[in-house]
């Protein structure tokens, strides 16, 4: 007999792709957030295949920090090349210059928070009145709560305790004059999902997520890669180990997790057995029990 | 590869559902068993609500603050709005649509059980139903759930007694006659001892059921779709401007319900023109059918006018095509529903504006009973409405198919979900 029941996998797929469908239909101006990690690779993947044959018929939006892993700019590059995209880049180096932001000091300084400036302003300079975002409902607390069509005030921000209410598949994209929205295609897929759909897709990733050797420095727990950006402390030293990351934000705040895992099978198998979550190595949620949702409210991703 | 297929892990299905239960039913507690018992909960994530517990002058661990994330929810120590969480056993992904349980309880559980493939409804075997659990259950039939799981909860502080379990069981199906579910099970547990949560009961040899995670991993979702009245609603065209694909015109969407298949002769609504399917995309290439919730792009052997908004449907399986439309409403607004006032209409891709034209009765939620004195729909009344819309809708009775049988009514001037409402 026929079975009409579709995996889990495919049946998150179908869903993304209809939210990413309803993002070019209910839009003028979307963009797709691509950070060169894993969960935006996944949604330019299935928003590749949403159109297909057409072209995705957006461009992808990247904040760059200045303080990226040069594996993750080349891998970006490459893809934007390969799917012949259109890119357009915010830097935060500008919003510095330019005095809208202030860099941080101290051996902690982090250029993450920066990121939410350069994001409005590029948001408001291109007029952009949708941005998707690779965010999952598993990932952090403040996630947990956040809709597939999330409404931004005409400062950027997010009112947790007003949300509309989202029901069935029906997304209210009705907004005011400089108002925006953020779109998350993919919030009901956990880490493991996303692994599992890599390797059922053949999806291609950046080295960084896969096992290798690097010098990093241990910071009551998180091990940073070394770079420019991280300056040691008193009592730190570099030691060579053996690691990989489970996500990719900037080399200041993005801590390695010690892993021998080299290939998609061990590291789903990795992921299985984990005992601590993904963003659990991401020295910027640490900074407070509610570091996220105060970030998100001021227009972070 | 080998170890990963080996565990079945890229080939399971996916189920939804949703939590009811009222103040300290233990659905927390029993949440966090699931999750716990799962292995879905991290080690930063327990030390981390372990650590707020303490600090708060808790006793033990408060597994609800794992998904009250937000700061106002902390702070007041209640939970503020529908929290979605996932965990997954060998054979199945799991997503739960958590609702909180006494503020603005209707709109969130209204909201959380509009996706769900089942409910799960906690009832206090010390108090056995109450005005609550008759809520939760009409509630879920009203969004159309098919399945029910009724655990009657604290077991262990009647001494697993058989005839409590047995009165409350009989006591729930005499309410339920009055309802439209057709799947409802009952299990005697105690999430706080794991009683038949996870793993059988020792303390209930009289219950030769299953336990709670033996039905949510079991329990057969495959039939719950529409797999007969064809409905696709148009979603977004799609011509590529490229030589290779010059002639290229493509529907893309999500099938509503039915089986697609090339070849079938299909007629285009509101246009009412019909002409063949030549072809179905799927995400990987074309595809030999296509069924509810796939999201597909269909191309035609005729080249019409046809936009978002339109719908494909088979020629001898149409949908109720009308600008008056019946329909019962869960309002979601402190600003009241008012009698003859307008509001901007959602129905699949479709989008018009539409009138109130009158309010029939609101129900009340606990008795069933209609109230036909007072009229004023607040935020969470559940009233039967009937509205005309600018433009016509193909809609089908919600009990049918929930996807073209649902809508949202939004409100002109502050863009706000007001209402959600089921068509009968």
């Amino acid at each position: 007999m026929q079975s009409y029941n579709l995996n889990h996998l495919r049946e998150l797929e179908a869903e993304s792709m209809f939210v990413i469908r309803e993002v070019a239909a209910q839009f003028e101006k979307p963009a797709l957030l691509f950070s060169g990690g894993k969960d935006s690779i996944v949604m330019l993947h299935i928003a590749v295949k949403a159109f297909h044959p057409a072209r995705v018929p957006f461009p992808l939006l990247h904040i760059d920090t200045g303080h990226n892993f040069p594996e993750t700019l080349a891998f970006r590059d490459n893809l934007v090349k390969k799917l012949g995209a259109r890119l357009v880049v915010g830097y935060v180096q500008e919003s510095i210059n330019k005095g809208r932001a202030v860099e941080e000091t101290g051996p902690q300084a982090s250029r993450n928070i920066l990121q939410t400036v350069t994001l409005l302003d590029t948001i408001e300079e291109h007029g952009f009145d949708a941005l998707m975002g690779g965010g999952r409902r598993d990932e952090e607390k403040a996630r947990a709560k956040e809709r597939f069509f999330s409404h931004r005030d005409d400062f950027g921000q997010w009112d947790p305790k007003n949300q509309r209410p989202e029901l069935w598949n029906i997304f209210n994209s009705r907004k005011k004059m400089g108002e925006h929205f953020r779109v998350f295609p993919l919030s009901n897929w956990t880490e493991m999902d996303v692994w599992q759909y890599v390797l059922l897709e053949n999806i291609e990733m950046p080295s960084l997520y896969f096992s290798h050797y690097r010098e990093c420095l241990n910071r009551k727990g998180t091990l940073l890669a070394r770079s420019e950006y991280v300056k040691l402390m008193e009592g730190e030293k570099w030691e060579k180990m053996r690691i990989r990351f489970r996500t990719i934000g900037d080399m200041s705040c993005t801590g390695a997790t010690v892993s021998p895992a080299s290939s998609l099978e061990e590291i789903i198998l990795e992921v299985a057995a984990a005992r601590q979550t993904e963003r659990g190595s991401r020295a910027d949620d640490k900074r407070s029990e509610t570091a996220m949702e105060d970030r998100k409210k001021e227009g972070y991703f | 590869m080998k170890n990963v297929s080996e565990n079945g892990y890229l080939d399971m299905e996916l189920l939804r559902f949703t939590t009811a239960g009222s103040v300290d039913d233990g659905k927390s507690t029993l949440i966090g068993r699931l999750l716990y018992d799962s292995k879905s909960i991290f080690e930063d994530q327990y030390e981390a609500i372990k650590v707020s517990s303490e600090r708060r002058g808790e006793t033990g661990v408060n597994l609800a603050l794992l998904t009250d994330g937000l700061r106002a929810e902390r702070e007041q120590g209640i939970t503020i709005d529908v929290a979605y969480r996932y965990f997954a056993t060998p054979k199945r992904k799991f997503i739960i649509a958590d609702t909180p349980g006494h503020i603005q309880y209707t709109r969130n559980m209204v909201t959380g059980a509009s996706t769900a493939n089942l409910a799960v409804i906690l009832v206090d075997a010390r108090k056995g139903v109450v005005e609550q659990t008759k809520r939760h259950a009409f509630i879920s039939s009203l969004l159309g759930i098919p399945h029910l799981v009724i655990c009657i909860n604290k077991m262990d502080l009647l001494e697993y007694d058989q005839q409590v379990f047995e009165r409350i069981k009989k006591e729930f199906q005499a309410f339920a006659s009055k309802l439209k579910v057709q799947d409802i099970q009952f299990v005697p547990i105690s999430a706080l001892k794991g009683d038949n949560v996870v793993e059988k009961s020792q303390n209930m040899p009289w219950y030769g059921g299953p336990t709670l995670m033996y039905l949510l991993e079991t329990i057969h979702i495959g039939s719950d779709l529409n797999l007969v009245d064809c409905r696709f609603p148009v979603q977004y065209v799609i011509r590529p401007q490229s030589d290779e694909y010059h002639d290229y015109r493509g529907y893309a969407g999500r099938v509503a319900g039915g089986i697609f298949k090339p070849g079938d002769h299909v007629m285009v609504l509101p246009s009412g023109f019909t002409s063949r399917i030549k072809a179905i995309d799927g995400p990987d290439g074309p595809v030999k059918e296509a069924f509810t919730p796939m999201s597909v792009t269909i191309r035609l052997e005729d080249e019409l006018d046809i936009s978002r908004g339109d719908m494909l449907v088979r020629v001898n399986n149409v949908p109720e095509v009308s600008q008056d439309i019946d329909m019962m409403i869960c309002w979601m607004n402190p600003v009241k529903l008012k009698s003859n006032g307008k509001y901007s209409i959602r129905h699949t891709t479709r989008e018009a504006r539409c009138v109130i034209k009158n309010i029939l009765y609101k129900v009340d939620v606990n008795t069933l009973h209609r109230i036909q004195e007072d009229k004023e729909v607040g935020m969470n009344d559940i009233a039967r409405i009937s509205l005309r819309t600018t433009v016509p809708l193909f809609f089908d009775k919600y009990q049918i198919n929930r996807h073209t049988g649902s809508v949202i009514l939004i409100d002109e001037g502050t863009n706000e979900t007001v209402g959600a409402g089921m068509i009968i």
